[in-house]
């Protein structure tokens, strides 16, 4: 059958290969190719060498501004999101009338668009932050913790919907087990119940993880990173030097070469969480 | 503890959940309150219920809808998701056909390559691509649904390769032993049982692209304007911006979303859960 198959190459895989060199494969081998470039359109690059990655650092401290910025976000809204994610997780697994509509509710602002999200937000913390006479671009703080609220907003219920599938797949007879013996709650909850969702939390930390630091909508029409930049995330950073003025193209392609290592670091780190995982259950 | 202690327990329990799904619930309750105010009274108290002085009916979706072209968008965000998930389920289902059961070395490095496409984030990209596709004349509605096939390629094959390998050969050869060619085993035999996966692929893509932003922004935005394009184009642009407009077209955005939620609840909760390997 491979062989008949194998004639039928330009039928089955033709349309995606193309697809994919055209929009993916060109553009990023592209992308590499101009970092190392100074350029304002596409075919008027004059090789640089490394000297856009040291204007990154050199030039102005934006990138790393947004870096750390970024990477406190992350952790912030990683733990955030997973503890209340978790206890959400819990108290909809004992069986409580409504269960079914409170997940739909929970669940629901997973579903609704970045920039729209972003929108909604800043009305409500705006509402808030003008009963003392601000708003949120008045410090970058307030442009922090907006997005972290924004983030649980919208995340919570996403990963509660694989801690409730993790919970619910515990065998029955390990917590009735506990329970004979005396087992507490805490003590279920402790020697049983976390053991037992470790792969969740991991699947759940990574996601969290990858969505935080990759954030760009809802950063930029929350608060376009306001006041000043102080509130921009790297991509949005990336964004800025790209779109912001002419001539920064070059330093925009390496800022985005860097956020692609770190995005690809993240990436192997999960990768290896979860194999060493698989092997312990093997 | 005793049956009426657990009772009472249970009962405090509930009523915390239905407060946390009030919490939930009321960003998307005070935008749409406000969007019936005049919009000079949004920013100032936006907790405030409309009154009788502030009420101004429909007049902000008038404003809105005509400002931005919200009917216009609503037809090219609808007629870009659809078109863009159509082709996506179908031509990466027949990729990771092609790919799983054709051994060869070609086909495996251009499924590590769609693989690898995943974990690069789309600033990587964003610039070169938006370029290309200007240059090739893919700067419009139908030209982005190719962009977008060539995009969710990763993921998409991904996922329906890990089910392939699922499927026994076996029946596959029976199939080709009764005269089927592989376009009628594809059609007839190997799509039927990828169904489900195929749904989950079309939940995930459809949520990804309706609400997508930066791609179409950059690759069609100054002519072709998307309900997230929209949005971000009533608060941008000119001057002072018009909250009420805004507004309602945050309600209008949402209603869509809401209904096919609503419609496709268990599929949704099913497809996101199957979706997290997602980087």
């Amino acid at each position: 059958m491979q062989k008949t198959l194998r004639r039928y190459a330009a039928v089955f895989v033709l349309p995606t290969a193309v697809a994919f060199t055209v929009a993916f494969l060109i553009p990023f081998l592209m992308g590499i190719y101009l970092s190392f470039t100074e350029f304002t359109t596409v075919t008027n690059a004059k090789w640089v060498g490394f000297s856009n990655y040291l204007r990154v650092f050199r030039d102005s401290s934006d990138f790393t501004n947004a870096f750390w910025f970024t990477a406190k976000f992350t952790v912030v809204s990683v733990v955030l999101v997973n503890l209340f994610a978790f206890s959400l997780a819990m108290l909809l697994t004992r069986g409580i009338r409504g269960t079914n509509v409170f997940r739909t509710v929970f669940f629901m602002p997973n579903l609704i668009g970045g920039i729209v999200l972003g929108y909604i937000w800043q009305l409500i913390i705006n509402g808030v932050l003008s009963w003392f006479m601000v708003d949120i671009t008045f410090s970058a703080s307030y442009g922090f913790w907006g997005l972290v609220i924004l983030m649980n907003w919208q995340l919570t219920g996403y990963m509660m919907i694989i801690y409730i599938a993790a919970i619910q797949n515990i065998p029955s007879d390990l917590l009735e087990a506990a329970a004979i013996d005396g087992a507490s709650p805490r003590q279920v909850l402790r020697n049983v119940i976390l053991p037992m969702v470790m792969p969740a939390v991991t699947i759940c930390t990574f996601l969290t993880l990858t969505n935080s630091f990759k954030l760009f909508d809802q950063n930029f029409a929350l608060t376009g990173g306001a006041p000043g930049r102080e509130t921009a995330m790297l991509a949005l950073d990336i964004y800025n030097t790209f779109y912001g003025r002419v001539g920064y193209e070059g330093m925009g392609q390496s800022k985005a070469v860097l956020f692609f290592i770190m995005v690809a670091a993240i990436a192997y780190l999960q990768l290896r969480a979860t194999r060493d995982r698989e092997v312990e259950n093997a | 503890m005793t049956g009426k202690e657990k009772k009472a327990a249970r009962r405090v329990l509930f009523v915390w959940l239905v407060f946390l799904a009030a919490v939930f619930v009321a960003p998307i309750l005070v935008v749409l309150l406000n969007s019936f105010k005049g919009q000079f009274y949004i920013t100032d108290e936006p907790f405030r219920l409309p009154t009788a002085e502030t009420f101004v009916g429909l007049t902000n979706y008038a404003a809105g809808i005509a400002k931005t072209g919200f009917w216009q968008a609503f037809g090219y965000s609808l007629f870009i998701t659809v078109c863009s998930v159509g082709v996506i389920v179908l031509f990466t289902a027949m990729t990771a056909w092609y790919i799983t059961r054709v051994k060869s070395r070609p086909a495996r490095i251009f499924y590590y390559l769609l693989v690898f496409s995943m974990i690069v984030p789309f600033q990587m990209v964003m610039f070169t691509m938006s370029k290309l596709a200007n240059m090739l004349g893919l700067d419009n509605p139908a030209g982005i649904v190719f962009i977008y096939l060539g995009f969710g390629a990763g993921l998409s094959v991904f996922l329906f390769s890990g089910f392939v390998r699922a499927i026994p050969e076996e029946i596959e050869e029976a199939a080709m032993i009764d005269g089927c060619n592989p376009i009628q085993m594809f059609f007839l035999v190997v799509f039927p049982m990828l169904r489900p996966t195929a749904v989950t692929i079309a939940i995930l893509n459809t949520m990804w692209i309706w609400n997508d932003y930066l791609l179409p922004y950059l690759v069609i935005g100054n002519k072709y304007k998307t309900i997230p394009i929209a949005v971000q184009y009533l608060q941008g642009g000119y001057g002072s911006r018009d909250m009420g407009a805004l507004m309602a077209l945050l309600v209008l955005s949402i209603v869509p979303i809401i209904v096919f939620y609503l419609t496709c609840q268990k599929h949704i909760i099913k497809g996101v859960a199957a979706g997290a390997v997602k980087g």
